[in-house]
């Protein structure tokens, strides 16, 4: 599994508008002003395509903050 | 094109009569021999959708793969799009009409509640009185379940050639405040031709249904179950900013995205463990188009190369019954898809409901 920072770097990469260094790992994603439906399906896209780990809706509406996002992605590939 | 009875009968009917019981065992084989497809004449363009709703991100909806949509306007039914394909198909192909011996309207708008509107275009459409005519009411799967449909009928009563249409004109019932589905959805026709072909071949096939997910892309409210109310025009709005209501079309999006990366990879394995396939031996994958996002992920997380899978969003959006055909048509168009291939088709979405089938062109 990457690091919190690699993790940060790709989902920076992958949200349209954010620049590298906007995410830490408290920031809570949905409160970025750049947040839409299709952000939501950029990181279930991203659990599957890079961790092979299938999000539920249930594991994003308990996620808050970025490290919340990562601590559920880091468990499932352990 | 060479038929599989004998040479000492002439008709089908002969070799039947000449041992009835080998009708049991008949089975000509049937394939895709054509494909076409009808937009209406408005096109509404990222452009035009970014003027409406200015405070849109454009990237992140692009990132869908649609550029442009075609919208129907009042005067134009989803069977006016089937129709216009058909004409299109019977002569691009130059098929003899006399020669269709069965129609299949696939789509969730009919013109009457009764008769079915497959009647209603076989009129329209010249067809002889020896054709059978059906509707199939499916969403975004539709398109296999009917190949199977008419594959069965074909193989089992002899029928020379048959014509698969489908429409959507879903754009008509999207609410106008519903952001991300109006960039999303467009409205087509498709026709499909299905012939006898000795080296050709549909199937096999695989289907499945989770019907207590059927909440997850509907219209309410308007027909038996839930009749026009009030209520039914009261909008409410997502965390996303959408609005809808009973009476306009609604999607789940994020839980239909979870839906679709849970099912249709396993789907794909199950269609080629039942054809003995193997995931290389497929030249080209077309599946239905709801987003190039969603079939991105798909096809990354199945490893299919970039070169083996066809996206076809831009031009035309969802067109739910009708993104498959349009999409082998273009790919006919445009040199990827030859006759001989082996192409692994898959629908999956509204039912919710999925199914996929391998045809050899």
């Amino acid at each position: 599994m990457d690091t919190i920072r690699e993790f940060i770097t790709k989902v920076e990469k992958e949200i349209d508008g954010i620049s590298p260094g906007t995410l830490q790992p408290a920031t809570n994603y949905r409160d970025l002003p750049e947040w839409s439906s299709m952000h939501a399906l950029v990181l279930i896209a991203l659990a599957e395509t890079d961790y092979n780990v299938t999000l539920t809706g249930e594991d994003l509406r308990g996620c808050k903050t970025v490290q919340d996002l990562y601590d559920v992605i880091s468990k499932r590939t352990n | 094109m060479a038929n599989c009875w004998p040479k000492s009968c002439d008709s089908i009917e002969q070799f039947i009569l000449l041992d009835p019981t080998l009708f049991l065992h008949l089975s000509m084989p049937v394939t895709i021999c054509g494909a076409s497809y009808h937009q209406p004449k408005k096109i509404y363009s990222n452009q035009d959708f970014f003027k409406e709703f200015p405070e849109s991100i454009g990237a992140s909806l692009e990132k869908t793969g649609v550029v442009s949509r075609a919208v129907a306007d009042k005067s134009e039914v989803s069977s006016d799009l089937a129709l216009a394909a058909a004409e299109k198909l019977i002569e691009q192909e130059n098929i003899d009409r006399s020669r269709i011996g069965l129609l299949v309207y696939c789509s969730a708008d009919f013109d009457y509640y009764t008769p079915a509107t497959a009647c209603v275009l076989h009129g329209k459409l010249d067809l002889p009185s020896s054709c059978g005519a059906m509707d199939l009411t499916l969403g975004c799967s539709a398109y296999i379940y009917a190949l199977s449909a008419i594959k069965g009928m074909m193989e089992t009563n002899g029928i020379e050639n048959a014509l698969l249409l489908t429409a959507s004109t879903l754009t008509r019932l999207i609410h106008p405040k519903d952001r991300s589905n109006r960039f999303l959805f467009g409205d087509a026709g498709s026709a499909t031709l299905i012939s006898n072909k000795q080296e050709g071949s549909i199937g096999p096939f695989v289907f499945g249904t989770d019907g207590k997910g059927f909440e997850k892309i509907m219209v309410r409210d308007g027909y038996l179950r839930h009749p026009y109310t009030n209520a039914s025009w009261i909008d409410r709005k997502d965390e996303f900013g959408n609005v809808t209501n009973d009476g306009s079309f609604f999607m789940d999006g994020l839980n239909v995205f979870l839906f679709s990366v849970r099912v249709v990879p396993k789907m794909i394995a199950e269609v080629l463990a039942k054809a003995s396939m193997k995931q290389d031996e497929i030249d080209l994958f077309i599946f239905h188009q709801p987003n190039v996002f969603l079939n991105e992920t798909l096809r990354k997380k199945m490893n299919i190369p970039e070169e083996k899978f066809v996206h076809c969003m831009d031009k035309f959006g969802n067109t739910v019954q009708a993104t498959i055909p349009i999409a082998i048509s273009e790919s006919i168009r445009n040199g990827r898809l030859k006759p001989g291939m082996n192409v692994l088709l898959a629908g999956f979405g509204v039912g919710l409901s999925w199914a996929a089938t391998i045809v050899r062109f």
